[in-house]
């Protein structure tokens, strides 16, 4: 359970769970803007952008990129519900190399507004995973043991 | 009585047959502890969502929810029923159970409203070919259809299915929505069962749950949070009974399959009895015929 120093951490997607665990400190991607979530934070309530989502314990750190979902702050636990979320080391780089590349060609032969909208935010979460796989290679921080990581 | 041939090639066929369905059984025993386990990982999200929608619903009050058209009540005139069948049959009598509850509660709701005087059209969306079927032969009228959602279905699978739901709610073409799925109880029991997708109704607070009335800063607002999180809540809902319908598809294929099984293997033993018994007769037929030769 989370001490007094520590927060409790849930990171879930519809699929699956994909962090359950402690942490000192939690950086998420609100809709606002980043948040760096502290033991001890009031209750909070906010909806997430594309982004990276960082928890770090004990100088490790478990970099995540969650493509939007909620996060809440209540009584030291965090848990966010994630719209699809993939531990920085699953991103396939090439893959998203190439939806990136799929993504800013389509786009340029958009027809409609939506479908321009819809094109946009499908390349804002391609580069997005790009970006936190890259920073998450080139951190090579170490991360967080979990006693019960999937797979 | 069958000549020996006949009945040993009978023999052959339905043992073939029960080797059939006894693989058929494993098979299916498999997928459904997958599906099974697939119910179990979906849980933490399905519980942590029901929690926050609950308390956001308690936190942002009434007045709130009035603007919310999700959540907006309003009188019935159209019915939409979500159906969740399989899409393979040989799994028993599931589909058509599935059917008839579908089928009872169109009539429940009808029912209902008929006090009032009204007569709702009752449209179904039907996932899975059985329901498909059942709805056109029965010339019912029908709003989509999915088939083909496989052994894992995926979130995106259940967003397609919620958004037409919440589009044609949204859009007035029906005012409320019902979602009729086999619940997976255990191995030998699934229950078809409906509840109301539509307009969403908040859980009401669990009584473990020891969240006060906290005061949470929002951000944007709570009422932004609240439109967002419904159509997630809607999904997630369809998600769930799509996982379970999965895993009592498969339960009920395992039992189905292993009745057959045993079925198979009671006749191969009636069969060697009555082979039995026709050799025998053969036998003692010739022993007679040489008998009687050797007499005369």
């Amino acid at each position: 359970m989370a001490t007094r120093n520590t927060l409790h951490v849930e990171v879930v997607t519809a699929e699956r769970e994909l962090y359950n665990g402690e942490a000192d400190i939690v950086s998420a991607p609100g809709s606002e803007g980043m948040l760096g979530i502290l033991p001890r934070h009031a209750a909070l309530l906010t909806t997430l952008k594309p982004g990276e989502l960082n928890i770090k314990l004990n100088g490790s750190e478990e970099p995540l990129f969650v493509s939007g979902g909620f996060l809440e702050v209540s009584n030291n636990s965090v848990t966010v519900l994630a719209d699809t979320a993939e531990h920085a080391e699953e991103i396939d780089q090439a893959r998203a190399e190439a939806a990136r590349r799929r993504a800013q060609e389509s786009l340029e032969q958009a027809e409609s507004d939506t479908q321009r909208a819809e094109l946009i935010g499908a390349l804002e979460r391609a580069m997005t995973r790009l970006r936190v796989a890259e920073l998450a290679r080139r951190h090579g921080g170490r991360r967080i043991e979990m006693p019960h990581s999937e797979q | 009585m069958a000549s020996t041939r006949e009945i040993r090639r009978r023999i052959k066929s339905v043992k073939n047959t029960a080797q059939i369905t006894k693989a058929m059984q494993m098979v299916a025993s498999s997928k459904m502890r997958r599906a099974q386990e697939r119910v179990q990982q979906a849980r933490p999200y399905a519980e942590q969502i029901r929690a926050l929608v609950s308390r956001l619903a308690n936190a942002v009050g009434e007045d709130i929810g009035e603007g919310v058209t999700l959540l907006k009540q309003r009188p019935v005139h159209n019915i939409g029923i979500v159906m969740i069948t399989p899409d393979r049959g040989l799994c028993g009598a599931l589909p058509s159970n599935i059917n008839r509850k579908a089928a009872a509660t169109a009539l429940e709701l009808q029912g209902n409203l008929a006090d009032q005087g009204v007569r709702p059209e009752v449209g179904f969306v039907t996932v899975g070919r059985k329901g498909r079927d059942y709805i056109v032969r029965t010339q019912r009228s029908m709003l989509a259809e999915f088939t083909n959602y496989g052994d894992k279905p995926a979130l995106t699978d259940a967003t397609a299915i919620a958004r037409v739901a919440v589009d044609a709610f949204q859009k007035g073409e029906v005012d409320a929505v019902y979602l009729v799925y086999a619940k997976f109880i255990n191995t030998v029991t699934q229950q078809p069962t409906s509840f109301q997708l539509l307009p969403v109704q908040p859980p009401s607070k669990e009584e473990n749950d020891d969240q006060r009335a906290v005061e949470y800063i929002y951000e944007p607002d709570a009422r932004t949070i609240f439109e967002a999180l419904l159509p997630r809540y809607v999904d997630v809902q369809v998600y769930q009974a799509l996982l379970e319908a999965v895993a009592s598809q498969y339960s009920a294929q395992m039992v189905a399959m292993k009745n057959a099984t045993d079925s198979a293997n009671d006749l191969v033993q009636d069969l060697t009895l009555s082979y039995n018994k026709a050799r025998q007769a053969a036998i003692t037929m010739q022993i007679l015929e040489v008998v009687a030769g050797s007499t005369v």
